[in-house]
């Protein structure tokens, strides 16, 4: 299942939903993404984020990352999965993503939990924007979430 | 065809979406980019550097050899920095 929101999520809640009447499941594998102070720029000397907007493209969003995590279904055997992902504006110490799969095994789900996020970092549509006392800038995508998405071979299909 | 950009493209740009028919010959993503340059310098800056500039039509990534139609829902962004 998929999640585009503006909203906080609860965590314990997700998980307890996930897994709810299925006892087929063994273990549940969960990320979350969170806010945090530090700025992405690379100088040394940045002043700490006030506050991170996430812009995404509606529409384009939901397909991808309804498309990403059939390909996880495809590669492992999943009994549940979950990608909830936040945008607008939010502060330190807020999730952004949640990203939890459940399988009869660990291997898979703790895989398939760290493709989902990999793939995600580098397909789904979303934009950063961080706001610091020397006011907003919006976040480079790094080469090494290239490198972490490419590990995974390409799509079979 | 409908054109829509994101993130500090749509800022540099001014705009988050717009309707253009673009003149005979424009056929591909790298000729329309090609067009939206000489529409002005906010756009010629924002497109200057196509290393940094990810096109979706109609909501799938595509490279520069890829055809565009009047129909197109066309999407002008930076590199993806969710997660």
């Amino acid at each position: 299942m998929i999640r585009v929101q503006r909203e906080p999520f609860d965590v314990g809640r997700e998980l307890a939903a996930l897994t709810e009447g299925n006892r087929r499941i063994g273990g549940v594998a969960s990320f979350i993404g969170l806010v945090s102070d530090i700025a992405s720029a690379p100088s040394g000397s940045a002043p700490p984020i006030g506050a991170l907007t996430l812009e995404h493209y509606p529409g384009m969003t939901e397909a991808k990352l309804a498309e990403i995590e059939a390909e996880a279904c495809a590669r492992w055997v999943l009994d549940a999965s979950l990608i909830i992902h936040r945008y607008g504006r939010m502060e330190p110490g807020e999730g952004i993503v949640l990203v939890a799969t459940a399988s009869r095994h660990r291997e898979a789900a703790f895989a398939s939990c760290q493709f989902l996020m990999d793939w995600l970092k580098t397909k789904a549509p979303f934009w950063k924007l961080e706001e610091t006392a020397e006011g907003a800038a919006w976040v480079a995508a790094r080469d090494s979430d290239e490198a972490a998405a490419e590990r995974w071979s390409p799509p079979s299909a | 065809m409908k054109l829509l950009y994101f993130a500090w493209l749509r800022t540099r740009i001014g705009l988050a979406e717009e309707r253009v028919e673009p003149p005979p010959g424009v056929g591909t993503v790298g000729q329309l980019l090609d067009w939206l340059r000489s529409r002005g310098p906010g756009f010629a800056a924002a497109l200057a550097d196509l290393s940094v500039v990810r096109v979706a039509v109609n909501q799938d990534y595509v490279d520069v050899d890829h055809p565009v139609s009047a129909g197109d829902e066309i999407a002008l962004f930076p590199p993806v920095t969710g997660g």
